[in-house]
């Protein structure tokens, strides 16, 4: 039972927090006064503080320094020309680095080695396939990404290529109406396989921090109140796209006819812009600057400087051959000085 | 001290205690830590806050003021250190680095998955350093500084050998090696080191090698091998120390020339560089390659690795070869031409006997000799007979530097086929860039800390059993000091059955030697006879 109480307690709380920001936006939605404060102002002080927090931190990763090549190599290093290198898994130069800094950022590489350690009776260790946790990361963030790019058609008029292109890919299916968007369910799926995974699994469960659900639970409030808008309540686009426009002017004027559904949506997807800077959401810029991936394996044929190093006191030739001159000479040695 | 059977041993547990893991009370449990580093060799280095203590002990006697020392140093280090800082923010514990540590897999403790390891210092990072830990506190993860969390860094930091597996899996490329170093730092200043890495290190950078070895017992032991090896071969070898004018300096750890079965690796290196007439020196005063300054801090690193360029450069040799040695050549790769270089003094290492430029090392001038003989074979510079290794079944165990900060993966291997009849690789999980640590890296292979090495080195004895059981396998052949000093108890513990040599041990053993006597015992002096036995 107690085992239970401690993750659940911070998993529900988070719930709690969630829903908290959801329904007081819904609620306060309602009352005529306090409607531009969340169409306008929430927004924007949201995208402020979601700038200049990720510039912020941002710079500060860049400014500190680099001091060490720190390469985790995954492959065989170029050495001797008739041994194969694994350009890609140890590359030794840059456009190795930007296909392996690709392959991390594009499809996750790393997490695609993910195996999972059994120990069986003998003892036996056994390392199984593990890809789902690989799967449901991939199937999260891109759906995430296509989802955004599809939301441009709210703030740019005329509707860009890109979005319309999406739209017509993403609701490839043609199924109902309005067309189910393929990245909505896979969105919503990857979601709920993270959070699952956090609940079930013993280790997961073990170091998942209020954080980790806050993070969850907010991007599966965005997901569902906007699917909801989407399919089942059906919110006034037009006037949506109205609101958005306006905002992108700097003109904000505030349509009718917009329900608190859309208003809880508008101020999770706000509380998660302010809080990434804020938060582990952070390795959306961090993943391109970690030295163990972005950094090429050449580090005995190209030197690193490093903008700090400074002399340290060390040991010389001279104090140690006076420490032990004459049993170096009685063994035969060279030495410096009689 | 009693150390328990292997059977019961296994018996692991990889349930997390019901109360989570922010409480940092630890049980110092006999055979789970290593001792505490003695004053005299915190004063040799001039290392701060010396004094007796016990890690068991209530009282560790800190500094009155190490809070803020901690402190200090880490916002020193945030400064200094892009990887720190990031790898501070970005963890979004997904856990996939969980199981890949061989001492979560060993001993279960939920502590020992590297992303709680880190959150250890991560939480404290948060309470003093982020505005969300300063405010929110534990619902934000962050936990106060207390001496309990020192304790408690102690213990899971001496329980990582910066093997870096887990960096492979992690969607990040978080590298739990660099958050140990960082964490040693901090623990180092307030004096809380361990004696198995600061002894060997205040040895190191008094007499030049880790064992303390003076330069006439240095010169003795080079002078045994000769002869031995003479006896073995009939083969006569020069090894000069602190030749002026020879072309090339040979660094090589410390355990080859005193250490078994590292000796057998030793008396490899001195038939081969005779046989192929390399112009070569050691040298007393940088006779360590190892170094373990890097269980200890950056500085430390610094300290003991610049001998190697000073004395290439008072030596006036061209270029310097380095033989087997896994943290060695971690620092001799990644670290020693920033920290010590440029070594504009060289000269582009060439390989006289093949001419092949070694354009890989023509910024630091240092080759491994796993190059060096990989090239000479793919020359056919070697005359070699494996079946003079024909007693062995060998297995290759990539060390986890020349595996995940190298990648010096194949040579080795290379050169395994072509001197031994019998090879079977381990299971896809354990080698390569997958390697599992020997559970002993990083200055843990002490005595006192034999069960956490025990079950720290599970995972890489398991593969091996594997290959025992399947292949007949009974030799583990590695290019690390610290593995052959620590796998074969661990064989011994695991797997009895199978021994453990150097890749060079098996080159001697195949070499055919101009002028060499009917060879009867291989270079452990064992009847070489036993590979008629072995194939009939």
């Amino acid at each position: 039972m107690a085992r239970t109480r401690w993750h659940l307690k911070r998993a529900f709380s988070a719930f709690m927090a969630v829903s908290g920001v959801a329904l007081l936006a819904g609620l306060a939605s309602q009352v005529e006064g306090i409607r531009p404060l969340l169409a306008f102002a929430v927004p924007y002080a949201a995208l402020t503080i979601l700038l200049l927090g990720l510039s912020w931190r941002v710079i500060r990763w860049s400014k500190a320094p680099v001091p060490f090549r720190i390469p985790t190599v995954c492959g065989q290093e170029k050495s001797l020309p008739w041994i194969k290198a694994g350009w890609l898994e140890s590359p030794s130069s840059t456009p190795g680095v930007i296909a392996r800094m690709s392959l991390e950022v594009l499809l996750f590489r790393s997490l695609f080695r993910n195996t999972r350690a059994r120990l069986g009776a003998g003892p036996k260790l056994i390392y199984g396939e593990a890809k789902w946790l690989w799967l449901g990361a991939l199937a999260f963030h891109w759906s995430l990404l296509v989802v955004l790019l599809r939301h441009l058609r709210f703030v740019v008029e005329p509707v860009p290529r890109l979005a319309v292109f999406l739209d017509g890919v993403d609701g490839f299916f043609q199924v109902g109406a309005p067309v189910l968007y393929a990245t909505d369910i896979l969105l919503l799926a990857g979601l709920l396989y993270l959070l699952q995974r956090r609940l079930r699994e013993p280790q997961i469960r073990f170091i998942s921090l209020f954080t980790d659900y806050f993070a969850l639970f907010l991007l599966l409030g965005i997901a569902i109140s906007g699917v909801w808008m989407r399919y089942l309540a059906r919110v006034d686009v037009v006037a949506v796209k109205q609101l958005a426009l306006s905002l992108t002017i700097f003109s904000p004027s505030l349509p009718k006819n917009l329900s608190a559904l859309f208003f809880a949506h508008l101020a999770l997807v706000s509380a998660l812009a302010a809080y990434l800077p804020f938060s582990k959401l952070m390795h959306v810029g961090g993943v391109f600057l970690s030295p163990t991936r972005n950094l090429a394996n050449n580090n005995r044929s190209k030197r690193h400087v490093n903008p700090w190093n400074y002399p340290v006191k060390v040991h010389t030739y001279e104090e140690w051959e006076d420490e032990f001159r004459d049993k170096m000479k009685a063994a035969g040695m060279p030495v410096e000085k009689d | 001290m009693s150390t328990p059977k292997p059977e019961e041993l296994v018996q692991i547990q990889y349930t997390a205690p019901p109360e989570g893991w922010m409480n940092p009370a630890v049980e110092f449990r006999k055979g789970t830590f290593c001792y505490s580093a003695l004053a005299r060799n915190l004063n040799y280095l001039g290392l701060p806050n010396a004094r007796e203590w016990q890690p068991f002990d209530a009282d560790w006697k800190l500094p009155a003021d190490w809070k803020r020392i901690i402190l200090d140093g880490m916002a020193e280090r945030l400064r200094k250190y892009r990887s720190f800082r990031l790898f501070m923010d970005i963890c979004v514990r997904c856990g996939a680095c969980a199981d890949k540590c061989h001492f979560y897999i060993g001993s279960g403790d939920p502590k020992n998955m590297p992303v709680l390891r880190a959150e250890l210092l991560r939480s404290v990072y948060r309470r003093y350093f982020t505005l969300s830990g300063q405010l929110f506190g534990s619902l934000a993860g962050a936990r106060d500084l207390t001496e309990d969390v020192i304790k408690e860094w102690f213990y899971y930091f001496h329980q990582c050998t910066e093997c870096r597996r887990c960096s492979v899996f992690c969607p990040y490329g978080i590298d739990t090696a660099e958050i140990t170093m960082i964490v040693r730092e901090l623990l180092g200043l307030i004096g809380c080191n361990i004696n198995w890495v600061l002894e060997p290190a205040a040895n190191c950078f008094r007499t030049g090698n880790h064992l303390g070895i003076q330069p006439h017992g240095f010169k003795d032991s080079v002078d045994f091998a000769v002869d031995e090896l003479e006896e073995i071969t009939g083969v006569r070898v020069e090894a000069s120390i602190n030749r002026k004018g020879a072309e090339v300096l040979l660094v090589v750890p410390s355990a080859d020339y005193f250490g078994t079965p590292h000796y057998y690796t030793f008396l490899g290196y001195l038939a081969l560089l005779h046989e192929v007439g390399l112009d070569y020196t050691f040298s007393a005063f940088a006779s360590e390659g190892g170094n373990f300054g890097l269980f200890n801090s950056h500085e430390m690193i610094k300290r003991l690795n610049a001998k190697v360029y000073m004395e290439a450069k008072r030596l006036g040799v061209k270029w310097i070869l380095g033989g087997e040695c896994g943290h060695m050549w971690r620092v001799l790769h990644q670290y020693m031409d920033t920290m010590n270089g440029p070594a504009d003094f060289l000269e582009v290492p060439v390989s006289p006997v093949t001419g092949t430029r070694f354009e890989n090392t023509r910024s630091t001038k240092m080759v491994h000799i796993c190059e060096f003989t990989a090239d000479l074979i793919h020359h056919g510079k070697l005359k070699l007979d494996p079946s003079r290794n024909g007693r062995w079944n060998v297995t290759f165990h990539d060390s986890c530097n020349p595996a995940r900060s190298m990648g010096l993966i194949e040579e080795p291997r290379y050169i395994l086929r072509n001197v031994c009849h019998q090879f079977h690789e381990m299971p896809e999980n354990t080698i390569r860039e997958q390697t599992f640590c020997c559970g002993s890296g990083s200055g843990l292979g002490t005595d006192e800390n034999f069960e956490m090495r025990m079950r720290g080195g599970l995972p890489r004895a398991n593969a091996v059993k594997y290959v025992h059981e399947k292949h007949g396998v009974n030799l583990l052949a590695c290019i690390c000091a610290i593995d052959k000093a620590t796998l074969p108890p661990l064989l011994e513990y695991w797997v009895p059955g199978v021994d453990v040599a150097g890749v060079h041990e098996l080159v001697g053993n195949a070499l055919v030697m101009r002028g060499e006597k009917e060879r009867s015992t291989d270079l452990r002096g064992e009847p070489m006879v036993q590979e008629e036995l072995a194939h009939a």
